[in-house]
């Protein structure tokens, strides 16, 4: 019964979301200029401008042209690409599997860094193991993503010559994108399960712990963490935008040929399909981490689910 | 309020010859005792000592620093409290010479607390059975296969209808009582040597608190343990205890053999408890009715013996501190004048 209005709530406010988000991008694309005179010479005949005008829809009026694409939205049918004469969702779903890759690496990255770096500063309070971890973490907090990524680009490439800055040939050019990315995000999160350690490290129940026995490592892994986790998972799903953001920058920095890089170009180049296609594909992937955010979330804390067997 | 039950009694006069004739080994002692924080000391020169089969019991007002004592009795002291001055051995051992790891080894399996909290100091998000059966795949090395059958049968010890049922359940679906009796069950699993409780009965109706109290008498009958019981209620400590020692203001004020005490109490402190308790005892929270005024805080206790702005007996001789002196025999009060109270 609660499960399930639970997730029909939340079904419905994933729904909500992505046609916001939607909605959103087709009105400022369609404020923001017109596609056609930017993509056709300057002096292509009228005749012709009016048919490509037509053939894609601009020459009906913007809500009737809003219905329309929601319409074929709700069919699996997102248009087709301007520059590219495909469907936008094969085009772009092309590309999906190289942000993936770029993204994942760069979660993983976030996740053993910020982590391990939150419990040991936690655990080494006030030491220096403690201050190197709060150094790195405002420095990944405080660093903007670009910065970063050209930073790495000076050192690792120019300077050093370790590894190629641009482009998505081979293993070694997944190394500093994935790296930047998971940097950048890891400062959060050890600052996070740093205060969320040391919160739990001194509640009631470790003591009691402590009084039964278990040792250092049995009492931070089965007794610590499952309770620090709680906040951390939060901030780990609320991260993923922040991640999704840092993803199109580091990949326009790196030349990395995922959805990112593709973003920017077809902004640049107004193929509105395909950047309504990409936004829309973000916001879906946002809704059901959050959705999965949500149910690990209530697997991690029993005090979330209000069983009303409770007795005297 | 208690319901006085003759098999206890009669469990408890057994062992007392015993205990008297000197006999039994000294499990736990307490010498010297200081624990403060930066600002002020909490606990101070606390000296304490439970023999096997014996039973204490610390009474006195909130605040008074009976469950520091408890805590630095176990070793489990931490940030912001220190350990200024003391000794306390556990069985002949110097708990100060062993290592994190040998302490983990002894506590939960020879020494055990139960805390005054239950709530609280259960693990919110695992389930209570585990919590029990940890312990003993910890200590006792069984399977947790083995271990969580036998926490089961520790919750039906303590009187928790549908045992099994109730190990599956996670802290916040249990009433503060029955996580007391959780603790209680996961406390007495590896059968300790000793066994300090703190306030472990005082969430509990009165039938229920005749009943673990029986367990506790029956458990420690059987393992001869020792047993260092905190309580606010003066009728639980004429039940269970053999010798009380009462706080007051981080100091032991008076100790005595628990008739001793009884029927002649010496420091004004200890009289007005008892004055308290002869005129419909104890409060709604269990808590001991007021004597007039309240504790000083630790940081500013008065000069001299700390009772003496409650005292009716105070004289100028108050203003330099009582030692805690032998008055009759081994009957020993902290009051200039206890001598003239025998
Ligand atoms: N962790 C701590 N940090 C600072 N002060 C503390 C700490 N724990 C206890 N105290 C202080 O030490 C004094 C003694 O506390 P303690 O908990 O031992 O009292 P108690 O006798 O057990 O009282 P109660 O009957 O309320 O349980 C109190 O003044 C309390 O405020
Ligand atoms: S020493 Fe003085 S003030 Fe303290 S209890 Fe005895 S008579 Fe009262
Ligand atoms: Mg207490």
């Amino acid at each position: 019964m609660m499960r399930l209005q639970f997730i029909l709530t939340k079904l419905l406010r994933g729904l909500l979301t992505l046609l916001l988000a939607v909605t959103f991008v087709f009105i400022v694309l369609r404020v923001s200029g017109d596609p056609v005179s930017m993509m056709l010479p300057d002096d292509t005949p009228p005749a012709i401008v009016a048919e490509y005008r037509a053939a894609w829809g601009l020459d009906k009026t913007v809500p009737e042209q809003y219905v329309r694409f929601i319409w074929s939205a709700l069919h699996g049918d997102l248009g087709y690409s301007f520059r590219d004469d495909r469907p936008a969702l094969t085009v772009v779903l092309e590309r999906v599997p190289m942000t993936l890759l770029l993204g994942v690496c760069g979660f993983i990255i976030t996740v053993v860094i910020g982590l391990f770096a939150g419990i040991a500063a936690a655990l080494k309070r006030g030491t220096s193991v403690d201050h190197a971890a709060m150094a790195f973490s405002i420095f990944g907090h405080s660093m903007p993503n670009f910065f970063l990524a050209i930073l790495m680009i000076l050192l690792f490439s120019m300077t050093w010559r370790l590894l190629p800055s641009s482009g998505g040939a081979t293993w070694w050019h997944l190394i500093l994108p994935a790296v930047t990315l998971g940097i950048i995000n890891a400062g959060t999160v050890a600052r996070f399960t740093r205060s969320s350690m040391l919160e739990v490290l001194h509640q009631p129940y470790m003591r009691t712990a402590r009084a039964k026995g278990l040792r250092l490592t049995r009492r931070v892994m089965s007794h610590a963490i499952p309770n620090a986790a709680i906040p951390v998972v939060t901030v780990l799903g609320l991260r993923l935008g922040g991640l999704i953001a840092g993803a199109v920058v580091v990949e326009t920095v790196f030349a990395w040929p995922g959805i990112g890089l593709m973003l920017v170009n077809a902004v640049g180049q107004r193929d509105l399909p395909v950047v309504q296609t990409i936004v829309l594909l973000v916001a879906l992937t946002m809704v059901i981490t959050n959705f999965i955010v949500d149910l690990t979330y209530g697997w991690l804390d029993p005090r979330i689910e209000n069983r009303p067997n409770k007795e005297g | 309020m208690t319901v006085i039950d003759t098999e206890i009694l009669s469990a408890g006069s057994d062992r007392r010859g015993d205990l008297a004739s000197g006999k039994a080994e000294t499990v736990l002692s307490v010498e010297g005792l200081t624990v403060g924080t930066g600002r002020a000391d909490l606990v101070i020169d606390v000296s304490l000592e439970v023999r096997a089969g014996e039973t204490l019991c610390l009474v006195g007002e909130s605040g008074c620093g009976k469950s520091l004592t408890c805590l630095a009795a176990m070793g489990l002291t931490s940030e912001p409290l220190i350990v200024r001055q003391g000794r306390i051995s556990f069985l002949g051992q110097n708990l100060s010479s062993l290592s994190e790891n040998q302490l983990a080894d002894i506590r939960g399996r020879d020494m055990a607390m139960i805390f005054q909290d239950a709530t609280a100091a259960l693990n919110p998000v695992r389930r209570v059975g585990m919590q029990i059966a940890e312990v003993l795949v910890v200590h006792r090395g069984l399977s947790w296969r083995q271990a969580e059958k036998q926490a089961i049968e520790l919750i039906a010890s303590v009187g928790i209808p549908e045992p099994d049922l109730r190990a599956k359940a996670f802290p916040h679906q249990l009433s503060g009582g029955m996580c007391q009796r959780i603790m209680i069950a996961m406390a007495l699993a590896c059968r300790p040597k000793l066994l300090i409780a703190d306030e472990a009965t005082t969430a509990l109706d009165v039938t229920t608190q005749a009943q673990i109290l029986r367990l506790m008498r029956e458990l420690q009958a059987e393992t001869d343990a020792a047993m260092i019981f905190v309580t606010h209620d003066l009728g639980v400590v004429a039940e269970i205890a053999d010798r009380v020692a009462v706080m007051y203001s981080g100091r032991v004020v008076e100790t005595a053999t628990v008739d001793e005490l009884f029927e002649n109490p010496l420091h004004p402190y200890t009289r007005g408890l008892m004055a308290c308790r002869l005129h419909a005892t104890t409060t709604s929270h269990g808590r001991i009715a007021a004597i007039e005024g309240t504790v000083p805080s630790p940081s500013r206790r008065p000069e001299g013996c700390s009772f003496r702005p409650r005292c009716s007996f105070a004289k100028d001789t108050c203003l330099t501190l009582p030692a805690l002196a032998p008055v009759v025999g081994n009957h020993r009060a902290a009051c200039h004048f206890a001598g003239d109270f025998a």
